[in-house]
């Protein structure tokens, strides 16, 4: 049986993960490659690193420290942040990341879609939608979740699908930072409308709302969440430990 | 020495870090004398059968890589390098393998029920077949690994060595003698897969 995936996430810029992280017996909290390392011995089931980063010589340091992570951590790695052509496809999957993700670099170019997954596979593009309720629709955001793009987000995830995007990150924008739990309505009609692995994002505040979101909608494949893993709110060993007792298939 | 074959496809970089984290010499080449001289012979693939199956006949490797697996010496293939070492594909058409193992390589939506999600994409357990592998010499039966694929190892007969439940037991790996078949990918499978390559170096 297919377990389901407790994906953290690292944003980095300029080479270190920024929003301050509180752990115990790391040497350097705001390595990436040190929190990578110490995640995948904590039991998550991947990771996703997102180049929040702005300048060229950020972006040297990221693709630098994506190495030196993949060098030392073996569970597949996500990459995000300024994908905009297939060529950054190139550059993070030379570096050792196993999948890609792509947000506002498909929203002004859908076909990077098409491009990347003919010649990375479907399973190698990741979309990352940021979707907001706004009068009663859900629309898809760009820009880190600051521009209403007025596109309806069932038929842009659908339409990315089509595509050939192997993998849906649905971020609400509604839930997130609320830590009042996953946006059910949200990813329930996502994963009614997509056969493609569901990814759910945003809302994560214990580990019981793992519990409700893995038990309400078994269609998603997986949980993805930053601080509060970052801040040891909810530690990943107890996370899975709670999922396998509540029947919820986890990798221990 | 391990040689990863290079025939053009893919990216080799973790599973060259891979083998270097369990202190493994490893070399990727696409050279005949080094794989010739290599203890241990990788073959690693992504992407679609028809296409890797013609780079690899075009490099001029193949032939090599069946003697040397004849002859004896310790063969891995990973992901659609385990694909490629059976008899033939149906993705895309008909493609002929390199036939070191009986099987042929089909898509997992004419046996997994309707409803489950292709690829078949995650981490599922491990299934022993039959006397457990030396390949599985460092792994528990139910311990993880990471699998991301479209289509799978049918009729491989008894040299199915593991198995991972998707519905019905889709192949996970296949053994005969000294050539070795994964459908996941050990250098994804953090401690367990670094256990299975350790395995195949100590063959």
């Amino acid at each position: 049986m297919i377990t389901k995936r407790i994906i953290p996430c690292l944003d980095v810029k300029d080479g270190r993960v920024v929003k301050g992280i509180n752990f115990k017996g790391l040497a350097d909290v705001s390595s990436p490659v040190e929190l990578a390392k110490f995640y995948s011995d904590c039991g998550a089931d991947e990771l996703v690193f997102y180049d929040i980063t702005a300048s060229a010589e950020g972006r040297t340091l990221f693709t630098d420290i994506l190495r030196e992570t993949a060098r030392k951590v073996f569970i597949p790695l996500t990459v995000g942040g300024g994908i905009n052509s297939v060529s950054d496809f190139d550059r993070v999957l030379k570096c050792g990341a196993d999948k890609v993700s792509v947000n506002s670099g498909a929203i002004r170019n859908p076909s990077l879609i098409d491009e990347a997954a003919k010649l990375y596979g479907d399973q190698c593009v990741v979309l990352s939608a940021d979707v907001k309720r706004v009068d009663g629709v859900f629309r898809v955001f760009a820009k880190g979740g600051r521009e209403n793009t007025g596109m309806e987000a069932i038929s842009w995830i659908k339409e990315c699908v089509e595509r050939g995007a192997g993998e849906i990150v649905v971020n609400s924008i509604d839930t997130d930072g609320v830590k009042g739990g996953f946006d059910l309505e949200m990813l329930d009609a996502v994963c009614k409308a997509v056969s493609v692995p569901v990814i759910a994002s945003g809302g994560a505040g214990n580990i019981e709302h793992f519990i409700t979101l893995f038990n309400a909608l078994p269609g998603v494949d997986a949980g993805l969440a930053a601080s509060i893993f970052h801040f040891g709110e909810v530690k990943i060993e107890n996370l899975k430990k709670a999922m396998k007792s509540a029947g919820i298939p986890a990798r221990l | 020495m391990i040689a990863i074959v290079d025939y053009g496809v893919g990216n080799l970089y973790s599973l060259h870090r891979s083998f270097e984290a369990i202190g493994a010499e490893v070399k990727i080449t696409a050279d005949e004398k080094e794989i010739k001289a290599a203890d241990r012979i990788l073959l690693p693939g992504v992407g679609a059968f028809g296409d890797a199956a013609n780079k690899l006949y075009a490099s001029g490797l193949s032939e090599l890589i069946t003697e040397e697996a004849k002859e004896g010496k310790p063969l891995l293939g990973i992901c659609l390098g385990m694909q490629m070492l059976l008899e033939k594909s149906l993705e895309y058409g008909e493609h002929r393998g390199l036939g070191l193992i009986e099987g042929e390589v089909r898509p997992i939506s004419e046996v997994i029920p309707k409803g489950l999600k292709i690829p078949h994409i995650g981490w599922n357990a491990l299934q022993f077949q039959g006397e457990k592998s030396p390949l599985f010499k460092y792994v528990e039966e139910g311990e993880c690994v990471y699998f991301v694929h479209s289509y799978h190892g049918a009729n491989c007969g008894k040299n199915v060595i593991a198995t991972a439940e998707y519905g019905v037991p889709l192949t996970a790996a296949v053994g005969k003698d000294n050539v070795f078949g994964c459908q996941f990918h050990p250098e994804k499978s953090g401690k367990v897969g670094l256990n299975i390559l350790r395995a195949f170096v100590e063959l």
